[in-house]
This record gives structure tokens, sequence and C-alpha cells, in this order.
């Protein structure tokens, strides 16, 4: 068997003095389709920023891919929240696509064919191949989503990490795009955070609960099993999912 | 053209075509990475280099040079450690270096630096040793940019994400500020520090809204800082006004132009 894509033994990270997570042990198999879900500052972002190396732990140990998260980070395909650019910079879709294949900062070595068939490629495989001189600025909310998803794919990456990546995109695309992810999941790990499991449950193969605590279950749907963990978690699965909201409060939910 | 048989007239040329094109290339890596208060603090700061040079009998552009660099190593440090805190950072720096800088130069015996020809600057006095240190420190300027051009627009443009991909986007912002620092050092003696700021924010913000890309949108923008700086320099010369003052008016009028060009594309856009 092969190493877990994602392995995080007794992690905790604190934000100026408050605690955000504790005590996180999980591991992602190789081949997982895993959906973050939990409250609003419950540490779902922080949980994906650790896992890139953009935050360090305080104590505790996470691996990605075998490797330290800052040492994978280029193996991974991040597609963040969707705010995260700068929308007065003048850059075509294409170059921001290349932008996933930058892994220097000086300009003298120019991009190879390699690069620009990769972009092109993952421009393609998106769909937006036909935007690629356009501004991002002057982009719709999905076609930017789908540019941000071209980014990340054009390192080929061995896992993909996606903040929300659906929060500004209508229904009927969000299902087009969780399609297209499925299909992606026979090569890469993929680990996505939502809010709408009833749409994800559907595609993803685990599903964990962050709440300061990190709850993982390796089960695609709201199960009885996934119920009990929920206990421990007051998230919108439970109120989106069944007709009876049982909402007991988390025991050490402070605030 | 009689305007250019005078010797004074061609340094003063020569002196704004250099000061276009560095905040030309500078002004929109200031604009792209909304730094225009940090650009502006650290132009004001470096007055107490003049102070210090002063006081020490130092040439006054060694004391800038000093300065302007530390000002911006300290702001950079400020922003990337305490980023809710950097405002106040700036502003302090900015007020306290000002300060300084008259102070010093206050307790100078028997010398008096007239405070106006570092806020607007003396272009018509540039001397061809002064066209040569700028020559040189725009070279410097212009070179860091084109090699580093494409780790700072990665920072620009996802700073988070050009992390991931191992760009050290900590140490070109420090490279960033050191260069805008650099500019400072290279134009307030010739331009003011005024009319620095003036060059780093408003042609940027006119053509980013006509550019496609940041290569054009920087090349626009040295072409805009030459008509200011050319339709200033004669209007000034001709009303016999203060040079710095009319091209930065001149700038502003070009400013509103194309905020009433924008706005009149875009209706026909709608329209059609």
């Amino acid at each position: 068997m092969s190493p877990p894509a994602i392995a995080i033994e007794h992690l905790f990270f604190a934000y100026n003095g408050h605690p955000v997570l504790e005590d996180v042990t999980f591991s992602v198999p190789t081949g997982d389709f895993l959906a973050i879900i939990g409250p609003n500052g419950g540490g779902k972002t922080t949980l994906i920023k650790l896992m890139l190396g953009l935050l360090k732990p305080n104590r505790g140990h996470i691996s990605v891919l075998g490797l330290f998260p800052d040492k994978a980070a280029k193996q991974i395909g991040y597609v963040p929240q969707q705010a995260g650019f700068n929308p007065r910079l003048p850059v075509s879709v294409f170059t921001v696509v290349l932008m996933g294949r930058m892994f220097s900062s000086a300009s003298w070595r120019p991009f190879s064919l390699n690069d620009r068939r990769a972009a092109e490629q993952a421009l393609r495989r998106v769909d937006m191949w036909e935007y690629r001189q356009e501004k991002t600025a002057d982009l719709s909310g999905g076609q930017r989503q789908r540019v941000m998803l071209a980014r990340a794919l054009v390192s080929d990456p061995k896992l993909l990490l996606l903040d929300e990546p659906t929060a500004s995109v209508d229904t009927q695309h969000q299902t087009e795009f969780y399609d297209f992810l499925r299909e992606l999941n026979e090569q890469a790990t993929i680990v996505i955070v939502g809010h709408d499991l009833m749409v994800l449950s559907s595609y993803v193969k685990s599903v964990a609960c962050v709440n300061r605590r990190v709850y993982y279950h390796d089960q695609p749907e709201v199960t009885q099993d996934m119920l009990d963990m929920a206990y421990h978690c007051p998230v919108e699965l439970v109120a989106h999912g069944l007709p009876h909201r049982v909402l007991p409060k988390h025991e050490e939910d402070g605030d | 053209m009689d305007l250019l048989e005078f010797t004074f007239m061609q340094n003063a040329l020569a002196a704004g075509v250099l000061a276009a094109v560095a905040c030309g290339v500078i002004g929109c890596y200031v604009l792209i990475n909304r730094v225009v208060f940090i650009a502006g603090g650290i132009a004001h700061a470096a007055y107490g280099g003049v102070g210090i040079g002063f006081i020490l009998g130092l040439p006054p552009l060694l004391g800038i040079f000093g300065f302007s660099l530390l000002s911006a190593l300290i702001m950079a440090a400020a922003s990337l450690k305490a980023k809710h805190r950097i405002d106040s950072i700036i502003g302090a720096l900015w007020a306290s270096g000002m300060a300084l800088g008259i102070i010093l130069v206050d307790l100078t015996p028997g010398y008096n630096v007239d405070l106006m020809s570092y806020l607007f600057g003396s272009i018509l006095t540039v001397s061809r040793s002064d066209l040569l240190v700028m020559l040189g420190l725009c070279l410097c300027v212009i070179g860091l940019s084109a090699v580093f051009y494409r780790g700072f627009l990665a920072m620009a443009f996802d700073e988070e994400f050009a992390r991931t991909r191992g760009i050290p986007v900590d140490r070109l912002y420090f490279l960033l500020l050191c260069l805008i620092g650099l500019s400072v050092v290279m134009l307030v003696q010739v331009v003011g520090l005024i009319l620095i700021i003036a060059l780093l924010s408003i042609p940027p913000a006119i053509a980013e809204k006509f550019a496609s890309s940041l290569g054009r949108m920087m090349l626009l923008c040295i072409l805009l800082n030459l008509v200011f700086i050319l339709t200033g320099l004669s209007l000034s010369w001709i009303l016999n006004l203060t040079s710095g003052a009319t091209i930065i008016l001149t700038a502003t009028l070009g400013y509103f132009l194309a905020q009433v060009l924008e706005s009149f594309n875009r209706k026909r856009t709608i329209q059609a």
C-alpha cells in the first residue's frame, strides 16, 4: 500500500494565542476524495493552509505526499477561495494559468514549450481556451473559478486542494464542476472544502468535520455513524440533510 | 525649438526622460501591489537623510540614499510582521523623517537649505554629473525590475499561491520597497518628492484602465509620463510657473480626461 496522501498527527495550531485546531489526527489515503465541512471559523481554511505549508503547526506533525508540506507544495494543485486574487492587475487568462508552473521569480528562464502546452491543455480541459487572451478581471465568477482550476491543474498535481471553490457559482455549474472533479479523482487525491454536504455527498468518498477538532469519516453518505460524529460537530450537514434537525451544541464550544 | 539651445533645458529634458522611465516601471509595481501610501512614506522620510547629510557635512545624496533604503526596509519588515499596524508605522516614519530633516538642517550652522526645493525639486538646475548618477540608478532600478518581473507579477496577482510555487514573496517585497527607495534617491533632488508621488500614482492609474498586460501598462505609463513632463515643462516655461507643480497639474488633468474617456467608452459598449 502506498503512503497516505496526507498524514496529520496530534497537530495543534493557534492564531495570536487563540486555539484554532487542537489535537488533530487523521490521514487521507491516496486516491481519496475528501470533503471538509464545518462551521465558519471552525478551522477549515487553516487546515488547508497547513497542508500547503503556508502555515506551520505549533505542535504535532503533518506530512503531505510523504514530505514536509512546503516541500510538497509544488506537487499540489491549489484552488483558493474566490476573493484570493488581485482584480486590478492587468493579466491575461493564459498568463495566470502559466503561474501554476512559475517556480522561479526570475524572468530570464522563459516559459518552455512544455509549460505553454501544459497551460493550453489545462485551459482546454476546463473549457476556457477561447478566453486565453481575456483579462481575468473581465470574467464572470464561474469563468474565474475555471481559470483558477486550470492554474491548479497545469502542474499535473498528485493532490488537489480546493477551498470553497463553488462559493460564487450557480447550482447548475456546480454539478458540472463536481462531475469534472470526479473525473480528475481518477488521477489525483482531492480535498475540497465546502458547506453543502447534500451536493457533495454524492461525489466524495469521505468526509471530515472540522470544528477545532477534526472528525474523519471514511464514508461518502450521511450515515448513522456520521450522525453520531456530528453530535460532536454541530454543522450544517445535519440541518440540511435531515428533516428533523438534531443539533446538540458542541460540548466544548466556549463561544 | 530655440528653448532647446539652453544647456539647462537639455539637462532638464534628459532628467525628465529618466524620471519618466523609472517612475513608469516602478509606479506600475506600486499600483498593482497597492503600496502608494508606503511609497509616499519612503519619499517623505528621505528628507531625514537630507538633514543627516547636512549636519555631518556629507553630500545630501548619500544621506538620502541611506535614509530612504532604511525606511524602506523598516516598512517592509513592518508590513510583513505587523500588517494591522502598518498604517500607523508608515505615518510615524513619514512625519518623523521630515521633522528630523528639518531640525537637523536648523541645527547646521551657517547653511540654509530650501525645503521647497526638496518638495518640488529643481529640474531646471540639473547638472551633467547629476544626470550621470541618475542614469546609473535608473539602469539599476530597471534592470532589477526586469529580472524579477515575473516574480513581482505572481506576487501581485495572488501572493499566497505564489508562495505555494516556492516564489520568495517576502524577499521580493523587500526588494520592491528598496526599488521604490532607489527611485526616490534618484529623483528627489531633481523633480522633488511631491512629483515623485504624483508620477508613481497618477500615470499608472490611467494606464491600468487601458492596458491588457503589465508590460504594456508599463510602456503606456512611460509614455504618459513623457507627455506630462514635456507638456508641464513647456507650460511652466511659457507661463513662468514652478515646473514640478505644473507637471503635476498636467498629470491630474490627464487623469481627469482618462476618467471621462473611460466612462464614455463604457457607455458605448453598453449601448452596442
